[in-house]
């Protein structure tokens, strides 16, 4: 991780991690996190997202918050690749400790603007071992 | 702070984006468009439509970029730039247009 600051006029692109590990609705810190990662990639910064122990619930298909009177901010995430985020991991460990499999998740895509605005696949399940590459290899890393 | 229109007074934040979404309607964004000295015209209608359409989807009011990439991919090229936008909305297209819109100040929006 990086010591540096990085300034949205600077003109610097750095690679920013989101480390999602909570669950969505217990806590406004999955809320926060993809606000603040959609505000990291409106400053063209290189935006990944990974999700990891109950931060996988975070894109679980069909939300619903009604009994519980919070927003049920889910169809954000679809907004991801509006902002040019186009990498969100998923650990495989994770989802499989909890019964999950990728049918379980939402089938976020960004349109490819190199390719005619193809819509494609953003979600990337990874192993434990491969986030860890990941994460060493980003610029920046912030836990949600 | 508070909107009056036709004598119904409305709640909004201190730079007079609307509390409730769901008080939004026609009249009250003219009277805020006519506030900052803005008459709503059929061009600008089309971004504030297309806006409350995407917050409907997204649950979120998009950042100029993002506005103005999908706004060119909805209306035109002619229409999907910032010289296009920035004339209707001279106090920044996503900001402004969101106010009339009913919608919060966007994300991504410092």
């Amino acid at each position: 991780m990086s010591d540096q600051e990085a300034s949205p006029t600077s003109g610097i692109i750095k690679k920013f991690l989101y480390v999602n590990r909570r669950a969505p609705h217990g806590s406004n810190y999955a809320q926060e996190g993809l606000e603040v990662a959609l505000v990291g990639a409106a400053f063209e910064q290189d935006v990944a997202m990974a999700y990891i122990d109950d931060g996988v619930f975070q894109l679980k298909t069909d939300q619903d918050t009604s009994e519980i009177g919070t927003k049920n901010f889910s169809p954000t995430y679809r907004a991801l690749g509006d902002y040019d985020v186009k990498k969100i991991y998923v650990e495989k460990e994770s989802l499989e400790k909890r019964g999950l499999t990728q049918d379980d998740l939402m089938p976020l895509v960004y349109e490819d603007e190199d390719d005619d605005w193809a819509e494609k696949p953003m979600i990337n399940l990874v192993s434990a071992a491969e986030l860890q590459d990941i994460i060493e290899q980003s610029d920046v890393v912030l836990n949600f | 702070m508070t909107i009056e229109v036709s004598g119904k007074s409305y709640e909004t934040d201190e730079e007079g984006y609307l509390a409730n979404l769901s008080d939004w309607n026609l009249e009250l964004a003219e009277a805020m468009a006519k506030q900052d000295g803005c008459d709503l015209t059929e061009n600008h209608w089309e971004v504030v439509n297309f806006l409350r359409e995407y917050y409907d989807e997204y649950q979120i009011a998009p950042a100029v970029r993002v506005l103005t990439k999908a706004i060119g991919k909805r209306l035109g090229k002619d229409k999907g730039n910032s010289k296009y936008l920035y004339e209707l909305f001279p106090y920044g297209p996503a900001k402004q247009a969101c106010k009339y819109a009913g919608l919060p100040k966007p994300t991504g929006c410092v």
